[in-house]
């Protein structure tokens, strides 16, 4: 069709859109329905929290990363009392380090349940996978509440172990979850990975390789999709990970259906750790004998876990008093966006919307 | 291929939606429109009998006029609202005030008061916690070396105005204490239930007793 004058069109998705999962904008340049350039801007969510640190103490703080990534609060303390651990040279109790690593793994499969859901939901599965994963989500919250009293934001951890003993009732709801969960999400599986439309709609869209995935410092499910077997549990075992089998599930091409399907298999895995740990739990002491106020000594560590979304860090400088002198987070939802244009470009609208659900954003967590 | 993997998704979805066990549990908030089966299993009666007994309800019932009142299952663990303050075992440390993340709680001693514990008079004059800004992470409850404060398990405190959010001493004393269980074992060996709406005294709360008035003044007063 010559003849028609055409121009690129820019369209701004966001900062309030159901799919960009918080407040996130895409300035997308399309030329026709083709994306040709685009540009996130993001902080619209930044509550200072790395500024907030430095005014509270070492045990304060733990709210404040509760707050950061809301649907993976537990990987969050996890990842923060670790760093304060090993600044101030803490031993923690070995059932309080099983104690951690079971609610880390159950906070793992809530994240993906939601990511998965979510997923589905913007490519236009409309609720009904949603509602599949949140029925699960549901449990693993109702477990939380026994736990520690809260859903959502549950600053369970200290520095030194945890706050409370896990009581009877929350180890039997435990082993039925347990006993459930390898069925629901088999169940998932076939309801979802065979589809057609769904592999329409994933199967090769948004590719990225394992050179480019390695160069962007992406990492979590998103670098396991792109085929490098890289997870910090098995690479740098923290806590007990050392004592425990499992294995690192890789995808085969790295586009938007690795990345989904590489998250229903690394819940299995995690359904497998928990097992393991509650055949190898003993009883004991849940919290190392720390003050309140901690005082470590002048120094700086860096300490990480693997999130559910990619390699959760901090970094803390300690100059002797009571708060940390600076508080840095290396937060994965915002080095996962990095690569957004090479996945992207090329690509119609409506594979956007799908890309960018494949990441698995949190806004909380992006901006900080 | 050939929309087989539709018609699996199709037959999983069939088999949530019929069998009884695997169906969704659905909570209409904040009441429960209810049903006259509903309404027959609350009363305990067979839902022919109850339907013969009441016709206007049923009617009622059936346009969906008639709501009933359905809690969510909570965890006596629960973290909340109300929280549970003990006047004669709280001693104005302010240790509360001083590990609270955002210093929202407002302590103020004076001297008017017959309270004896370091060989002075004093008394807690104000005890002001602003809930408007509270993030109900327990840190005040586990910091309590008295177990004089305690979380409580509600929700649902909308006001119209900040200012009444603000909870102060008299509204503490005289609010019914229903602690939660959390950071509490003393409270899980009792058996100590606020969901369904336990009660517990001063004399419970504690891990150990309060020294009487007279062993106080022996202990501080006198030395």
């Amino acid at each position: 069709m010559t003849g028609i004058r055409t121009e690129p069109v820019t369209v701004n998705l966001g900062p309030q859109h159901p799919s960009t999962h918080g407040v996130f904008r895409l300035r997308v340049t399309f030329d026709g329905e083709e994306i040709i350039d685009l540009e996130p801007v993001f902080g619209y969510l930044h509550r200072g929290t790395e500024k907030l640190a430095e005014t509270r103490n070492y045990t304060q703080i733990v709210t404040l990363t509760d707050r950061m990534d809301y649907v993976a609060s537990m990987s969050n303390n996890l990842a923060y009392v670790r760093t304060v651990e090993d600044l101030s040279g803490i031993e923690v109790p070995e059932r309080a380090q099983y104690i951690r690593v079971i609610c880390a793994e159950l906070q793992r499969i809530a994240s993906h349940l939601m990511a998965t859901g979510f997923l589905l939901n913007d490519i236009g599965a409309l609720a009904t996978p949603l509602i599949y994963c949140f029925r699960e989500r549901e449990k693993i919250l109702d477990l939380f509440e026994m736990l520690c009293g809260a859903r959502i934001t549950l600053s369970y951890m200290r520095p030194g172990g945890v706050f409370q003993d896990a009581d009877q009732d929350f180890w039997n709801a435990l082993d039925i979850l347990i006993q459930e969960l390898p069925h629901y999400l088999d169940e998932l599986e076939t309801l979802i990975s065979k589809n057609e439309i769904v592999l329409a709609r994933t199967r090769s869209v948004g590719v990225l390789s394992d050179e480019d995935a390695i160069d962007y410092g992406v990492t979590g499910p998103i670098l396991r999709a792109s085929r490098v077997k890289w997870d910090l549990r098995k690479a740098n075992p923290y806590e007990i990970y050392d004592r425990i089998d499992f294995e690192v599930p890789i995808g085969v091409e790295g586009d938007t259906y690795d990345r989904f399907h590489v998250r229903l298999l690394e819940m299995q895995e995690s359904v497998k750790i928990i097992t393991q740990c509650i055949t190898q739990i003993e009883k004991g002491s849940i919290r190392a004998d720390v003050p309140y106020f901690i005082r470590p000594k002048p120094g700086e560590t860096y300490q990480s876990v693997e999130g559910p979304k990619g390699e959760l860090g901090f970094y803390l400088i300690s100059d002797g008093g009571v708060s940390p002198y600076r508080c840095k987070v290396r937060a994965p939802s915002f080095i996962n966006l990095t690569p957004l244009k090479k996945m992207m470009l090329g690509w119609k609208m409506g594979d956007l919307i799908t890309i960018l659900g494949s990441i698995d954003i949190v806004l909380g967590e992006v901006d900080r | 291929m050939y929309g087989l993997g539709l018609i699996k998704g199709l037959g999983i979805t069939m088999k949530n939606l019929v069998i009884p066990s695997r169906q969704f549990n659905v909570y209409q908030y904040p009441n429960k429109r209810a049903t006259p089966w509903d309404l027959a299993k609350i009363n305990n009666s067979k839902p022919f009998t109850y339907i013969a007994k009441n016709p206007l309800t049923t009617i009622k019932s059936f346009v969906g006029l008639v709501n009933v009142e359905e809690k969510l299952p909570q965890h006596p663990n629960f973290r909340g609202e109300e929280f549970a303050w003990y006047d004669n075992r709280c001693t104005g440390c302010a240790s509360c005030a001083k590990y609270c993340p955002l210093g929202i709680i407002k302590i103020v001693t004076g001297t008017s008061g017959v309270n004896s514990q370091e060989g002075q008079s004093y008394d807690l004059e104000v005890f002001d916690i602003d809930i408007g800004r509270c993030m109900f992470c327990g840190l005040c409850v586990e910091a309590c070396p008295y177990d004089a404060l305690h979380m409580g398990s509600g929700f649902e405190e909308a006001q119209y105005q900040r200012s009444n959010l603000v909870i102060d001493i008299n509204k503490l004393k005289s609010a019914e204490k229903k602690p939660s269980t959390w950071f509490r074992p003393q409270l899980v060996n009792q058996g100590h239930d606020p969901i369904s709406g336990d009660t517990a005294d001063w004399r419970k709360v504690g891990r150990h007793e309060k020294p009487s008035q007279e062993d106080q003044s022996e202990r501080w007063a006198k030395r």
